[in-house]
């Protein structure tokens, strides 16, 4: 019985997910030509600050949706961090990998500094650059550094939760103002984006490399930083 | 260039049944975490490929930035699954 669901009706149910799928698709990309989300958002790039469409989307059309997702991730970090002190670490690296990494760590904060400011008008942006960070992070961890180059927990917690907390400062300050939460004013518009990208970028990199590593960071008093 | 943007969706499409299909049917949780992934890069392939409006016009940002958001948000429910995965394996030693 068992195998008749899994070798007959699952796949069967699963052609037909498929299926319907194609089918939406193909209406929706062959169907009317009637006004779309697409050239009202390009049409209004200009007003946002920034040129590159996608930040504009980002942290202005859709800044909720960001803010809300960066607190998914600090969320997903707290819930690593819930589940006790982290597996014993790498072992140290030989010398060649450590010489690659002693390269390639500088170079990727630099990259991720250009895809920061970049992203204003190019590809590129918070989220880019913080897992730029983040990598640089693992490589650090592999390489056999326990601390995967994260400072120690009070800077470590203030940074993980900068994200959150940039945003939110920036729309309470802009309703302070008797603007809308995260209403930018246009003159501003694109400064506020940069602060509001810079704090969420370092937060990206650090949660990324903190999860990478796992488990809770040890406290100071506790004197077992490496 | 309709066929291209289809090709592109019907790939997806390939990609999260077949991850689905995974997730369904085998037991062990880190194969159920891979099929998970393999699903979102589905979603994100049909996501990216609705975003397309010809060659002359730019594509439609939205879905891009959802794109985005995903990508992130998958790797930190990722990280999470991974470490409630070790975590269980641990107890279980015990």
């Amino acid at each position: 019985m068992t195998r008749f669901v899994s070798w007959v009706l699952l796949p069967l149910g699963l052609v037909a997910i498929a299926g319907v799928l194609v089918w939406a698709f193909y209406l929706a990309t062959t169907g009317e030509t009637g006004a779309r989300l697409a050239d009202l958002a390009l049409a209004r790039v200009p007003e946002t600050g920034v040129s590159n469409p996608v930040t504009s989307v980002l942290l202005n059309y859709r800044a909720y949706d960001t803010l809300l997702e960066l607190a998914v991730l600090l969320a997903a970090l707290l819930g690593i961090w819930s589940l006790g002190p982290a597996a014993p670490g790498f072992q140290r690296a030989a010398e060649v990998l450590q010489g690659m990494v002693a390269w390639f760590v500088p170079l990727l904060i630099l990259a991720a500094g250009h895809m920061l400011w970049v992203g204003a008008y190019a590809p590129g942006g918070a989220f880019q650059a913080g897992a730029l960070l983040g990598a640089a992070g693992v490589m650090l961890a592999l390489a056999g550094h326990p601390s995967a180059g994260l400072p120690s927990e009070p800077v470590l917690r203030l940074l993980a939760i900068l994200g959150v907390l940039v945003f939110c400062l920036v729309g309470l300050a802009l309703m302070v103002l008797g603007l809308g939460f995260l209403t930018y004013p246009p003159g501003m518009a694109k400064w506020l984006i940069l602060l509001i990208e810079t704090g969420a970028t370092l937060a990206i990199g650090v949660t990324l490399a903190a999860a990478y590593r796992g488990g809770r960071p040890a406290r100071a008093s506790e004197g077992a930083a490496p | 260039m309709i066929a291209t943007q289809l090709l592109y969706v019907g790939c997806g499409i390939l990609l999260l049944i077949l991850g689905l299909w995974s997730f369904l049917v085998h037991p062990p949780l880190l194969r159920k975490l891979i099929a998970i992934n393999v699903m979102g890069a589905g979603v994100f392939h049909i996501l990216v490929a609705i975003a397309y409006r010809g060659i002359d016009t730019p594509p439609d940002p939205v879905p891009h930035a959802l794109v985005l958001t995903g990508i992130v948000v998958a790797v930190s429910a990722t990280a999470l699954a991974l470490a409630f995965g070790q975590r269980l394996d641990r107890d279980d030693d015990r």
